[in-house]
């Protein structure tokens, strides 16, 4: 069974377990929503002060903390111990042309570029770009949104929300706006 | 803690299936928005289908939880900018970091440490959004 787990994980595998996890939760009376632990963040730094969205009993999602918790220990679990992606991340030819010819250098034997994403990048324009303002905008835009991929694509959605709808539809604009106009020139730079 | 014990679980499960499926990976995300490959549409769409189901199921036949309350669900407030709007900057920062925020504590646990730096920054913007609250259109 350990063999197997540490091949890498087909889609159908891979969604029925991320609807597990979102049904576990259910049974557990909770839902299924990673962002509201940034909001957490701001409420435990004392943001509730200023601020009154962050004014709020936190501690109420303190089990989303715990479950994010979780969230690093199976990533160092399946890195140590199931193989991670030791192979290679199996992206398409296509894929592998198209951020070769922009000057990424596309090492797949690592979950993201290093030449983007390291130390040693962090405070270059690129970086910056990359890290910094790559998160804040998610940060901003899950809160807007009043969720993120956990909370609107995969928990909205099945329950049939409209809302979660219109969001995916946001995501997906904002993605290939930035995918096809704006990363080239980022990465040009 | 025992309660706690069953989300440290899940979370861990829900870390395992992240990086095993390659979804915590940038160039996954850029393919995706390439629609170079179906492997992110596969793992999203099972997990919508079936979870479309069960949620259904439960409904249908009043399941409930583990302590015995009815599982509920609650209908989010219909609007259409604050969805489109605030997705629209989260695809964005999607795109740019090449993960959301599940998968950014998860690259923390595959030794990509500098993925804190994106989630201090995800916190900031978080912040960004609630003392901007008021001047946004919902």
């Amino acid at each position: 069974m350990i063999e197997w787990l540490t091949q890498p994980w087909s889609w159908w595998f891979s969604g029925i377990m991320i609807s597990g996890v979102m049904l576990a939760l259910l049974f557990f009376g909770k839902s299924f929503g990673v962002s509201d632990t940034l909001r957490a963040a701001c409420a435990i730094g004392g943001a509730g002060r200023r601020i009154s969205f962050f004014n709020y009993d936190w501690k109420n999602g303190l089990w989303n903390i715990v479950f994010i918790t979780g969230a690093v220990i199976g990533g160092f679990i399946a890195h140590q111990f199931l193989g991670g992606a030791e192979n290679g991340v199996r992206i398409s030819e296509a894929t592998l042309q198209d951020l070769t010819a922009m000057g990424v250098q596309a090492d797949t034997s690592t979950l993201a570029p290093t030449d983007i994403f390291s130390w040693e990048n962090l405070f270059t324009l690129q970086g910056l770009i990359f890290m910094v303002g790559g998160g804040f905008l998610v940060g901003f835009g899950a809160r807007y949104a009043g969720g993120c991929t956990s909370g609107h694509a995969i928990s909205g959605l099945s329950n049939l929300q409209l809302p979660s709808l219109i969001a995916v539809i946001g995501f997906f604009i904002g993605g290939l706006l930035m995918t096809h106009l704006i990363l080239p020139v980022f990465l040009s730079w | 803690m025992k309660k706690y014990l069953s989300f440290l679980i899940i979370g861990i499960v829900f870390g395992i299936t992240m990086t095993k499926s390659e979804a915590i990976s940038w160039y996954r995300i850029q393919e995706m928005f390439r629609f170079q490959a179906f492997h992110m549409y596969g793992i999203i769409g099972t997990a919508v289908f079936l979870g479309a189901i069960s949620v259904a199921l439960i409904k249908r036949l009043g399941i409930r939880d583990l302590r015995g309350n009815p599982i509920t669900f609650n209908d989010k407030q219909m609007s259409i900018p604050r969805y489109l709007f605030g997705g629209f900057i989260f695809g964005l920062g999607w795109a740019l970091s090449g993960a959301c925020p599940g998968p950014m504590y998860t690259l923390l646990g595959n030794g990509m440490l500098v993925f804190i730096v994106v989630i201090g920054s995800a916190i900031l913007g978080t912040l960004a959004y609630g003392a901007l609250r008021s001047k946004l259109p919902h």
